[in-house]
C-alpha cells in the first residue's frame, strides 16, 4: 500500500514504531510532487534536501530509541505568509519575491520542535487577500477535483495539497474564512482557531485583530493532532492567550467520545441563501446529527448578514496599516525609477502590490481617512458588536451553530476575477467567525453533481475547539465521504 | 456615508496609501470602490446609538514583560534584506534636495 493513503496519524504511529521511515515517505511524495504538481500549482517553494535531512535524523533518532516528537517524520506543508529561514517568504506577492525571513514564525519552530518534516511553501492570494487563489502574483492553483475550478482561498495552496496527497497535511491562516473556504472547496477539514489560540508571531500581518493559523489535514483526527503542536501562548504574540485564561486541553484525548444531548442552533434563513446542493447536503448533515439524539434549535443571527459590509471595512482598515511597512527601504521589492524618496515608496509599492491588495489598501486608507472614520471604520466595529452577541445568544441555546461553509461549491477559474464585488459576497458564511473571534471547522459533507465537495460549517465558543472537533468527529465517523478522492 | 467616491478623492487616497496608481487603475477603482462603498452603505440600516465599538473579541490587556536584553538579530542579519545598504545603515535617496542648505 501506498505511504500516501495514510493519514497524518497512522503515518506517524507507524514511523513511530519503527514500521515506516520517514525517508520513504518523503520520498514517495516527492515523486507524487514531481508528477502533479505542474498541474496542480500547490507550491511556490519545496526544500526536498532540507527535508530529506530531517527525515533522515528522525529515523536515525528512532532506530537509536531516542525521544521523538508528536508529528515525527510526518511531511507537513506550510502557507507561504508564514516567515521561515528557509527558502523565501512571499506571501504570493512580488514585493517580497525575494524576502528571505531572519527568523521562523512561532509555529514553524513548532512544528520542528514535533519533529515535523517541512515540504515546501504553498500558494496563496497575494497576502492572503482573496477567495479563490487567483490573486496570487506568483502562480495559480487549480483544485484537484476539476482543473478548471479554483480550489478556493486565500490558503487554495495548502487545501490542493492535502486534496491531492501532496503532504499530509498542511498550515493556512484564516482572517475571513481563508482556511475553511478552501477546505471546502477541495474536500479537506480545515480550523480555523479561537483568536488568540495560536500565535501569530510570523504569520505576515494582514487583518490583524482577525488572522489566526490553523491546519488543514485529512481528517478531524489530524487536525486534533496539529492543534497539540501549535496551539499555546507565546509571550512575542501579544494576543497570544495565556493558558491560565484558557487552557490547552489534548485535543486528541476524548475525540472519540460524542457530545451527550448534543444541541445545534440552525439559521434558517442563511440554509435556505445557499445554492440547493449545498443547502440539501447541509440538511443530510444535521439530519445524521439528528439520528444520532442530537436536538436542532431554531436560533435568530439577525446581524449576520452585515458581517460582509462589517468585514470589509475593518480588515482593509488593518491591511491599509499593515502593509505601510512595504515601503521599498527596508526590504523587499524597490523600484529603479526614483528620482525622490516619495517615489521610493510609492512606485515600489505600485510596482510590487497586485491589484486586489491596491484595492483593499485603498478602501481601508479611505475607511480611516479624516471625514470617513466614524461613518466607516467606528459604524463597522459597532456592528461587530451585535454580531458577536448573535454568537454568545446562540451558544446560550446551543453547543454549537451548523450552516454551510460557501454558498456554492468551487467556481470557475475566471468566473469572478471581474467583478471583486461578487467575490467578496461569495465569503457571506465565514467572515463572522473571525468577526466573533470564535473557533470554526469545516468539513467534507457530500458531493454536488459534477463531483466537487460541499463543505459543513461548525462553529462553537471561544476556546471550545475540543468539543468542536469532538462533534465534527460524530459526523466524520457516519460518513464515507473521505473515502472518496479527487481523479489525478 | 450616502456618499460616492469621485476620481479627485481616489487620487487623494492613492497620495495617502503611497501607490503611484496610473490613470487606468485610477479609473478603474473609483468604479470598483464605489460599487463597494453602496454595499458598505449597508451598515446604516442597523441602529447603532447604543452600542460600543469592538475593537477586538477578546478581552485585551496590556501585556508587560521585564526590561531586560534578549537574543535579537545582529545588525548584519536585519539588514541582508535591505534593497540598498552602506554599512550599517539603510541607503535611501536624498530626502532633502541641494539648495536646502541642509
Amino acid at each position: 500500500m501506498s505511504l500516501l493513503e495514510l493519514t497524518a496519524r497512522q503515518l506517524r504511529d507507524g514511523i513511530a514504531a519503527g514500521q515506516i521511515k520517514s525517508i520513504d515517505a518523503v520520498t514517495e511524495v516527492f515523486g507524487r510532487i514531481d508528477a502533479h504538481d505542474p498541474t496542480i500549482g500547490a507550491y511556490i517553494t519545496t526544500f526536498k534536501e532540507a527535508a530529506m535531512e530531517s527525515a533522515f535524523a528522525v529515523d536515525a533518532r528512532i532506530a537509536a530509541g531516542n525521544p521523538i516528537g508528536p508529528l515525527a517524520g510526518v511531511p507537513i506543508a506550510v502557507k507561504d505568509n508564514m516567515c521561515m529561514q528557509i527558502g523565501s517568504t512571499t506571501c504570493a506577492s512580488k514585493i517580497l519575491a525575494d524576502f528571505r525571513s531572519p527568523y521562523d514564525a512561532h509555529v514553524i519552530e513548532k512544528l520542528t520542535d514535533a519533529d515535523a518534516v517541512i515540504l515546501g511553501k504553498t500558494n496563496l492570494d497575494e497576502f492572503a487577500m482573496g477567495s479563490s487563489t487567483e490573486n496570487s502574483g506568483l502562480k495559480q492553483t487549480v483544485n484537484p477535483w476539476n482543473t478548471t475550478r479554483v480550489p478556493g482561498g486565500s490558503s487554495g495552496g495548502s487545501a490542493a495539497a492535502v486534496a491531492a496527497r501532496l503532504c499530509w497535511a498542511a498550515l493556512g491562516s484564516d482572517t475571513g474564512g481563508s482556511i475553511r473556504q478552501p477546505a471546502s472547496f477541495c474536500g479537506v477539514t480545515g480550523l480555523k482557531p479561537t483568536y488568540g489560540r495560536v500565535s501569530r508571531y510570523g504569520l505576515v500581518a494582514y487583518g490583524s485583530s482577525l488572522d489566526q493559523i490553523g491546519p488543514l489535514t485529512r481528517d478531524v483526527t489530524d487536525t486534533a493532532l496539529l492543534m497539540n503542536v501549535i496551539a499555546g501562548h507565546d509571550q512575542r504574540d501579544s494576543t497570544s492567550v495565556s493558558e491560565s485564561q484558557a487552557s490547552v486541553p489534548d485535543y486528541l484525548a476524548d475525540l472519540e467520545e460524542p457530545i451527550q444531548g448534543l444541541k445545534i442552533a440552525v439559521v434558517s434563513h442563511l440554509n435556505e441563501g445557499a445554492e440547493t446542493e449545498v443547502a440539501d447536503a447541509i440538511g443530510a448533515a444535521l439530519q445524521v446529527y439528528k439520528d444520532r439524539g442530537a436536538e436542532l434549535v431554531e436560533v435568530e443571527m439577525p446581524h449576520f448578514d452585515y458581517a460582509i459590509a462589517c468585514y470589509y471595512v475593518i480588515a482593509t482598515a488593518e491591511a491599509s496599516s499593515n502593509l505601510a511597512r512595504y515601503d521599498g527601504v527596508h526590504y523587499g521589492h524597490r523600484t529603479t525609477d526614483a528620482d525622490d524618496y516619495v517615489q521610493v515608496y510609492s512606485k515600489s509599492r505600485a510596482e510590487g502590490f497586485g491589484a486586489e491588495v491596491k484595492r483593499r489598501i485603498m478602501l481601508g486608507t479611505y475607511a480611516l481617512s479624516s471625514g470617513y472614520y466614524d461613518a466607516y471604520y467606528l459604524k463597522a466595529l459597532k456592528v461587530r458588536n451585535l454580531i458577536r452577541q448573535d454568537f454568545t445568544k446562540a451558544f446560550e441555546q446551543a453547543d454549537c451553530v451548523i450552516m454551510p461553509v460557501s454558498p456554492t461549491t468551487a467556481f470557475k477559474i475566471g468566473e469572478k476575477t471581474a467583478d471583486p464585488l461578487q467575490m467578496y459576497l461569495a465569503d457571506v458564511y465565514t467572515l463572522a467567525a473571525n468577526m466573533a473571534g470564535v473557533p470554526s471547522v469545516s468539513i467534507p459533507c457530500g458531493f454536488d453533481k459534477v463531483g466537487l465537495p460541499v463543505g459543513l460549517q461548525i462553529l462553537s465558543g471561544p476556546f471550545t475547539e475540543d468539543r468542536l472537533l469532538r462533534i465534527a468527529r460524530m459526523y466524520e465517523k457516519q460518513t464515507d465521504w473521505l473515502t472518496r478522492q479527487p481523479p489525478l | 456615508m450616502g456618499h460616492k467616491i469621485d476620481i479627485d478623492q481616489v487620487r487623494r487616497v492613492a497620495k495617502l496609501s503611497r501607490l503611484e496608481l496610473t490613470e487606468p487603475e485610477i479609473e478603474q477603482f473609483t468604479g470598483e470602490l464605489s460599487e463597494i462603498l453602496r454595499y458598505v452603505e449597508k451598515l446604516n440600516e442597523l441602529d447603532t446609538s447604543q452600542v460600543l465599538p469592538l475593537a477586538h473579541c477578546l478581552p485585551i490587556h496590556n501585556v508587560f514583560r521585564d526590561d531586560q536584553i534578549r537574543p535579537s538579530l545582529s545588525t548584519d542579519r536585519a539588514l541582508a534584506n535591505a534593497p540598498d545598504r552602506e554599512g550599517e545603515f539603510y541607503k535611501v535617496p536624498k530626502i532633502l534636495d541641494d539648495n536646502s542648505g541642509a
